[in-house]
Parts: structure tokens; C-alpha cells; sequence
């Protein structure tokens, strides 16, 4: 029967795979409804593996908002390691939900999440031990609808043979008129069967269905165009915008599991969206405009959260959180709200400012300051220029000196690599700073005691940004300039001592590359890795570079493209990209001058304090920037803490 | 601002009151590590209210402490631990709250107030284990345990943290028979057979595990269960745990706390 649970089978399996528990469920927090109580029903996946997938926030948003609906259900799947993959395959046992261990296939929607684009083959075996079809074009009424969203949605083209539909931008309100159309359709009789389900989807002009699209190619493989081929479905897919994060105030009940997680705290997300205008951010380009939470809703929802959940550690998240118009306020306000409790604060922020370490020092007023990160992402003056990061060399030297004498002992400074025009010199730079930072700290402490570790990660042009016309740096001149700054690091014994260095050889990142800006013809290769036993590309212990090289190089030369062709190749502003009919908002114009004004290190200031500068987002999607300050305070807690909290009827 | 500070300010509120609990790891959640059931417990008891004591320093910590853990995968009525808290509570009440505030399954079931020196740990001295086995037919089992019952030693091998280790797993078996099933437990699939053994097993070092006991029994008699069931997925239940009398009894470690001169008597 449609909707059983598959537990029994399941249970044999468990005492033979490593971490069981990860499968069972039974998260405060999750919610189980009666199969037949629900219209529509979802299911929803963060395709890594539980560990990574439970703490996600758009999956936790989106399961809540759903549930809360009386005729719909939503329950959530993660992908499975290989050990529990394989007992799977030999005892028939299919992919399963772990809120109520009901099989995945027997869902209306089957929605997954992509924040990477190396969880695209974990997609496969999702699919395929559900017993889904992997291409979309096999499936019948008797499947689920296989939509997807999150970042890498925003280029999906890669995976547009294996997905039905794409949800580009915020979800809280898709899913519920996804939803809608779903119900409607139903209660009509499913008329038409899939295609009009997929047709009506596509014209609300904000799902994507990549089987209503043609592409055609040039002689010399680029895109030649991509169009409709039905009447009806529009010619660009527009994104979602949540305005008013206020009226959102989700999660409000977030998950709790018994298994442990990689983050394990209760995070609020304080607002959205960044226009701080880091060229290689594609979330800062994509999630335009910011709409801030105002402080009073933080607040509700750090003490409704905290005493829902019994977390002890509160993140207020977003993408440079220092920027919120009432961080100030919203810092100092908890921080007297839990002062002599044993909750913490955290404050991930990249800004590399003293403002940044005065609310640090508010959250950590307890004593203790372990580490800070900033990020000043690039070595040399001159890349920072590049790729639009305002941080001058004194500017960071002075912030970090000033944490060392607050006394943290520890800091953090995350570099990239491979960033356009970077030369050896611009990377050699990262070690100079870091030399200059123990030095002055040494200097401002009279301790020897204070370290730095300096962590770099590889640098991947995304859509929708201004360096998606860049080309990619080769893994092997990357890994050159890695291993050449190390020995500059060490190159002064002591205070290379005090250095920690961590990095990533470039070849993970080339794939990436290879899956962030290819276009439908790489979903052969993704197919081909997943055949040949790809899973859990975002783990080392998991990624073979040989594995992606080599299908490149069985599937696309009969395409007429290669490996290079899509990551190494710098692109021309005429070029059709795989995601011009998807519309971030920005005008392709605006990127594209953008990207010049990065050529000739040429900065470009935050549209919050100067005047707006026309990257088309505001005007195209009706939207505009929410900001505060509204003034208001954090007001003391009444105390929470006093007496058993027995349940009614115990 | 002046020196950095190198201890944090004020100290934690003294322990006012033991509190010494038994708990249950109940079916799905007998696949809770015994990590996961300390930090699903650490929430349940900020969530609950508890008025939860914490040790000092940089990072506090709850105090709790542990007498047991069953292993991974098992399931147990018997789990005892013990709680330091700042303010006085009613033992009942904290076992309601407490059970409220945990995902069922992970079920706090007795609270007494600790009244008599020394640890719960000291008072364990055995077990007593159910162990399900799907795909083993009654009498299969019953021959299996004749024969592990006719050996002075039988040596099983198993990984502990240090490598393999090879150990004799007959000498801290007390107790072991085949009990004739009546009812299936629930989960187990249409016409497999599921025989059950009923085992009290002493604390020993290195310790002896229901699936050591299980490797015993395929050591002397071969005991496979029918495709697709596995010893390993066998399903244990510790039933019991505390002080082994000589009379092969076993007694509840918290009868103590409720009544100090019980263990005198016996």
C-alpha cells in the first residue's frame, strides 16, 4: 500500500551499517501525519548525507511551512551512505523518509535542496533506490513530480534531464503555490496527466520545466539559443523574492536530532540577501535585495526557539552579519538576556572591521574567546580591488592586532585561490599578511601565545555572477601556488610556527566548476560517474577526480565540448550562457560592466549607504531593500528557568 | 579593558540533591548511540526545566553520571544514571517532566533521591539480556545452548578499540536457556521462526556483549539463522542490571536509596 511504512524490512539492515540511528528519525520537532489526512504530499531532501542534510534551513523552513498546512504532509529523506546503500539494493528495500520510513516514490513532489553542485550524483541514487526514473522523460503519473531549488538551481541545466522542475530563489511561498496548483489539479482528476501538471506549473513564470525548452547549439558548441517549445511557458523563469522576513519567522519548531550533526545549534536567520558586491559571492548576487529581520522578531525567535528546542548555542546567521542596521542591539540585547545562563552566542560574519570584534566581545562576555574568522579572501591590495573585497592592508592588520589584545588567542583568515588576473606574487601576499599579523600581534600582547591559521579555498566562477564569463585556473597551477605559499609561510621559522596553513588541491573544485557553469550536455557525465559509483562528491574521502575526468572524457567529445572547453575557457560578453533564460534579477549588462570594472581593479560600493547602482534586481522583481533601524530594544527576559516543566496530563 | 581574563567570573550553584534514574532505549531508539542519548538527554533537561548543577569552568558541563550504556543498537528497561541539581525537586515529578521533554522510545521510567554513599556503578555487578533471534527455530537454539552449557571456555574474537582481541565468553555467562516463544514480537516478518534466549551475564573485563554470547554460540554449535536474518541483526533487550546475589538474583541498584537496609538482609 502506498504510504506503508518500510520499517520492518529496514530494521534488519540497521545493526549492519555504521551510525543507525541517522536512519530512524524520531527528531523533536518532526512531524507524522496520517497518509490518507493529506492531498499533497511532499517530500523534501537535502541530497548529503544526514549529518549535513538535518541542520539545513531551507529544508527545516520548508518542511514547517508545509506541515503547517491541514492538506498537505511533508516528510524529509537524506542520502544514505554506501554501506546501507548496497544492503538496500540486495534486499529490495527502497528510499525511505525518516519521519515515517513511507518509500519516496510513493510522494506526490519529491523536492531536493542543492546548496553545492557536487551533490548532483547523491540526486542519482535518491532517485534510483526510489525507483524513480532517472530521466524525467520516463516517469509517468505514478511518480513524483522531481523539483529542485536552492543556489545551484539557478544554473540547473546540468541536471534538466533528471528533474521535472526548477524553483529558483526563496521557497516559502513556491512551495505553497506549487502546492495549490498540485491540489487543484488533483481534486480536477489529474486532467491531462503529468504534462498539464508540469504545464500549469511553468506558466506561473516562476517554475522552470526544462522539457518545455529547447536548446539549440553553434558549429563550435556554444548555445545558439533556448527556447519554448510549448505555447504559454515564458521565455524566462523569474525568481522568488520573500519580502518581509517578519511574516516568515521560520523555523520556528526547528529539528532536533538524536544523531549528531555537523552544526548543532539553533540558527536564526537575522536577514537575506547581501549587496556588499564580492564578485565571486553568488549567494550575494542572487538573493538581492536585503530584507532584514527586525530585532524584536529576532528575538522572539531566539527565546520561543531555545526553550523549544533545549539547544544551547544560538547562531545569528546570514551572509555578513555584522551588516544588520541593529546588530549593535540585537548583540548587546541577548547578551544581557542570557548573561549568567549557559547559552552562547555566535556570530559567523566575514567583515573584517573593530566593529566586528566589539560584538564578538558582547557575545563572548562570559570569557571564553577561542577564535574569530575573518575573511579578507584575497592576498594582495590589488585582487581585493579585483574582486570588490574593501579591505585595506593596515585595515586588517589593526583589526586582528585589536582581537589579539581582547584577548583571543586564535584567528582565522580565509584567502581564495585562483581568482581571475591572480598572479603567483597575489597569492605569495597571503603569507607577507599573515607574517604581518603574528609580528604586530606578538608586538601588541608581549605573548608569544597568539596564532593564526590561514585556510584557502578554491575559487569557482558561479552564474549570475560577474565572473561567469572568467575562466578557470588549471588544478595543477593552482596546487603550484598552494605549495609555493606554503614554503613562504615557513620560510620564517618563527612565525611560521605560528601559522596553522589548510587548503584544498584544485581538482574538486574544477569539477565544481564543471557542474556550476555546465549546460545540459554534462548531465551525461554526471550519469556516467553515477554508474561508474560516484557518490558523495562534497567528500574528500568520496571525490575521484580520475572518476569526473574520465567520463568527460567518455561522454563529451562527441558533443564536440571537453572538460576545459567549460571550466578553463574565458567566455564573450555575446556568448549565450546555459542560464540566460533564468532571471536572478540582475542585468546582464550590469554583470557584464561589472566584470570589466574588475578587469581594470576598479571597486563598486554597497548600494545600502551610496547611491543604487543598476544591477536591475529592485526594478525587475518588484522588490526593494528592507532595512531597519526601527529603533526598538530587547527587553529583559522575564525568568523562564524557575520549576519543572511537566507536561498536561502527566 | 583591562587583562584578559583567564577564568570566567562567578562560580556555578552548588549540588543540593542527587537524583539517581532509571531509563529505557525502547525500539527504533535502541539505535541511539550512548552519545546520542547524553545529548538528547542534555536538551531534554533544559527544555524540562530541571534545575540541572554544572561543574566550573570555561566550558561547563551538566552534571550527570552514567552507570551504564548499553551498547548501540540494543535495547534496555534498565539504564540507570545520576543527576547533581541546584534546587531540590520531587523525584516524581522529575521523572514526568523529564520523560515529557524526551522523544518516546527514550523513556525515563524511576527517580529516586541518592540517600546512600557510593556510586551506582558499584552496585552493577550483572545482567540479565532477551534476545530475539528471527530465523532461529526453538529447538535449534535449545541444542545450540546445551552445548555452550557443556564447555568450561569458549573463546570468541571481536574489535575493540585496542584490535582484535580474542576472549572466553562462557565464564561470565550465569544463566542461559532457550524460552519457548508464545507470541511473535512484533516486527518480525509472516512465517520466520524467532526463537529467544534469556541470558544473565557478570560485568567482566573485557566485557561480555549479548553478540559475544551470540559468537559463543556459533562457536560450539554452528548457530546460523536461516536467509535473510543474520545473527547481527538478532535483537537484545537488557532487561535488568544490578547487584548479583548468590543466589543468582539480580537487585534493582536504586532498592538501596529506598530502603537502605534491604541489601544488609539478603
Amino acid at each position: 500500500m502506498r504510504g506503508d511504512s518500510v520499517f520492518p524490512q529496514l530494521e534488519l539492515l540497521l545493526p549492519l551499517v555504521s551510525k543507525p540511528i541517522q536512519y530512524v528519525g524520531g527528531e523533536l520537532g518532526a512531524v507524522v501525519k496520517p497518509w490518507e489526512s493529506a492531498t499533497v504530499r511532499w517530500v523534501l531532501s537535502y541530497p548529503d548525507a544526514y549529518e549535513v542534510g538535518l541542520p539545513n534551513q531551507g529544508v527545516q523552513i520548508l518542511y514547517e511551512v508545509l506541515n503547517e498546512r491541514e492538506d498537505t504532509l511533508a516528510e524529509r529523506t537524506y542520502a544514505v551512505w554506501p554501506d546501507l546503500e548496497k544492503l538496500m539494493r540486495e534486499h529490495d528495500v527502497p528510499q525511505f523518509t525518516v519521519d515515517s520510513h513511507r518509500a519516496v516514490g510513493d510522494f506526490d513532489l519529491f523536492g531536493l535542496s542543492f546548496a553545492t553542485e557536487l551533490g548532483y550524483t547523491n540526486m542519482l541514487t535518491e532517485l534510483s533506490l526510489a525507483r524513480i526514473p532517472l530521466l524525467a522523460a520516463d516517469r509517468d503519473e505514478s511518480h513524483p513530480i522531481v523539483v529542485v531549488g536552492g543556489h545551484a538551481a539557478f544554473n540547473p541545466e546540468p541536471i534538466a534531464d533528471f528533474i521535472d522542475a526548477a524553483v529558483l530563489g526563496d521557497g516559502e511561498e513556491a512551495v505553497l503555490e506549487i502546492t495549490d496548483i498540485v491540489a487543484a489539479w488533483k481534486s480536477e482528476g489529474c486532467p491531462g496527466g503529468r504534462d498539464e501538471l508540469l504545464l500549469r506549473l511553468a506558466r506561473t513564470e516562476s517554475v522552470y520545466v526544462p522539457r518545455f525548452y529547447d536548446v539549440d547549439y553553434l558549429p563550435d558548441g556554444r548555445i545558439q539559443r533556448v527556447v519554448p517549445n510549448r505555447p504559454g511557458v515564458p521565455f524566462r523563469v523569474h525568481k522568488r523574492t520573500t519580502m518581509d522576513l517578519d511574516a516568515w519567522p521560520y523555523p520556528k519548531k526547528p529539528l532536533v536530532p538524536l544523531a549528531e550533526t555537523v552544526h548543532e545549534r539553533f540558527a536564526v536567520e537575522i536577514f537575506r540577501g547581501c549587496t556588499r558586491g564580492c564578485r565571486f559571492c553568488q549567494a550575494g548576487m542572487i538573493t538581492r535585495p536585503v530584507r532584514e529581520r527586525s530585532i524584536t522578531t529576532v528575538g522572539q525567535m531566539v527565546k520561543e526557539g531555545l526553550e523549544f528546542s533545549g539547544f544551547d548555542e544560538v547562531g545569528l546567521l546570514s551572509l555578513s552579519s555584522a551588516d544588520h542596521s541593529e546588530i549593535g542591539d540585537i548583540c548587546k540585547g541577548l547578551a544581557d538576556q542570557y548573561d549568567g545562563t549557559n547559552v552562547s552566542l555566535s556570530l559567523p560574519s566575514t567583515r573584517v572591521d573593530a566593529f566586528n570584534i566589539d560584538l564578538a566581545q558582547e557575545l563572548s562576555r562570559n570569557g571564553r574567546r577561542t577564535g574569530l574568522t575573518f575573511a579578507p579572501e584575497g592576498g594582495s591590495e590589488r585582487i581585493r580591488k579585483v574582486i570588490n573585497k574593501m579591505v585595506t592592508e593596515e585595515d586588517l592588520i589593526r583589526t586582528v592586532v585589536t582581537a589579539y589584545s581582547n584577548g583571543w588567542r586564535q584567528v582565522k583568515l580565509y584567502f581564495m585561490c585562483g581568482l581571475p588576473t591572480e598572479t603567483d606574487e597575489d597569492v605569495l601576499q597571503i603569507a607577507r599578511l599573515a607574517h604581518e599579523v603574528i609580528k604586530s600581534g606578538r608586538q601588541a600582547t608581549g605573548s608569544k601565545d597568539i596564532r593564526c591559521t590561514v585556510s584557502i579555498g578554491g575559487f569557482v566562477p558561479k552564474p549570475h555572477t560577474p565572473f561567469q564569463w572568467a575562466a578557470m585556473e588549471r588544478p595543477e597551477v593552482i596546487d603550484g601556488r598552494l605549495r609555493a605559499l606554503k614554503q613562504e609561510i615557513n620560510s620564517d621559522r618563527s612565525l611560521g610556527r605560528a601559522i596553522g596553513f589548510r587548503y584544498h588541491d584544485g581538482e574538486p573544485s574544477l569539477i565544481e566548476g564543471l557542474l556550476a557553469r555546465g549546460d545540459r550536455r554534462v548531465g551525461a557525465v554526471i550519469r556516467e560517474v553515477w554508474e561508474q559509483g560516484g557518490r558523495f562528491d562534497g567528500w574528500t574521502e568520496h571525490f575521484s577526480y580520475r572518476r569526473w575526468v574520465d567520463a568527460c572524457a567518455a561522454v563529451l567529445p562527441g558533443l564536440g565540448v571537453d572538460l576545459d572547453w567549460f571550466t578553463t575557457r574565458e567566455r564573450e560578453q555575446a556568448e549565450v550562457l546555459p542560464w540566460d533564460h533564468l532571471d536572478s534579477g540582475l542585468d546582464k549588462d550590469w554583470l557584464w560592466q561589472d566584470w570589466q570594472d574588475a578587469l581594470t581593479e576598479y571597486e563598486q560600493d554597497d548600494c545600502r549607504w551610496t547611491p543604487c547602482f543598476d544591477c536591475g534586481v529592485c526594478p525587475s522583481m518588484d522588490t526593494s531593500i528592507q532595512i531597519g533601524p526601527t529603533g526598538r530594544k530587547l527587553l529583559p527576559l522575564t525568568p523562564v528557568n524557575t520549576g519543572l516543566r511537566v507536561p498536561a496530563g502527566a | 579593558m583591562g587583562k584578559p581574563k583567564n577564568q570566567p567570573e562567578g562560580g556555578q550553584a552548588p549540588v543540593v540533591q542527587r537524583v539517581r534514574l532509571r531509563y529505557a532505549k525502547r525500539g527504533p531508539l535502541r539505535f541511539t548511540s550512548h552519545r546520542d542519548f547524553a545529548r538528547a538527554l542534555e536538551r531534554a533537561i533544559l527544555r524540562a526545566g530541571v534545575p540541572i548543577a554544572y561543574s566550573q569552568g570555561f566550558t561547563p558541563h551538566p552534571k550527570i553520571s552514567y552507570a551504564s550504556a548499553a551498547p548501540t543498537g540494543v535495547a534496555s528497561e534498565a539504564e540507570y544514571l545520576e543527576l547533581g541539581l541546584r534546587e531540590r525537586v520531587e523525584p516524581g515529578q522529575l521523572v514526568k517532566a523529564l520523560d515529557g521533554s524526551l522523544s518516546p522510545g527514550l523513556d525515563v521510567l524511576e527517580a529516586v533521591e541518592a540517600t546512600v554513599p557510593g556510586s551506582l556503578a558499584d552496585r552493577i555487578t550483572a545482567s540479565q539480556w532477551r534476545i530475539e533471534l528471527p530465523g532461529v527455530g526453538d529447538d535449534q537454539l535449545a541444542t545450540a545452548v546445551a552445548a555452550f552449557v557443556a564447555q568450561s571456555e569458549i573463546l570468541v574474537e571481536r574489535m575493540t578499540k585496542q584490535g582484535r582481541r580474542t576472549f572466553d565468553t562462557r565464564d561470565a555467562v550465569v544463566h542461559i536457556a532457550a524460552v519457548r516463544s508464545q507470541t511473535r514480537p512484533p516486527g518480525v516478518v509472516e512465517t520466520a521462526p524467532c526463537a529467544i534466549l534469556d541470558l544473565v551475564v557478570r560485568q567482566v573485563t573485557p566485557s561480555v556483549r549479548p553478540d559475544d554470547v551470540l559468537s559463543g554460540l556459533r562457536v560450539v554449535a554452528d548457530l546460523e539463522p536461516s536467509a535473510p536474518h543474520s545473527l547481527r541483526s538478532a535483537r537484545a533487550t537488557r532487561l535488568a542490571q544490578g547487584t548479583l546475589t548468590p543466589q543468582g538474583e539480580i537487585v534493582d541498584p536504586l532498592e538501596a536509596d529506598r530502603d537502605p537496609v534491604v541489601i544488609g538482609e539478603r
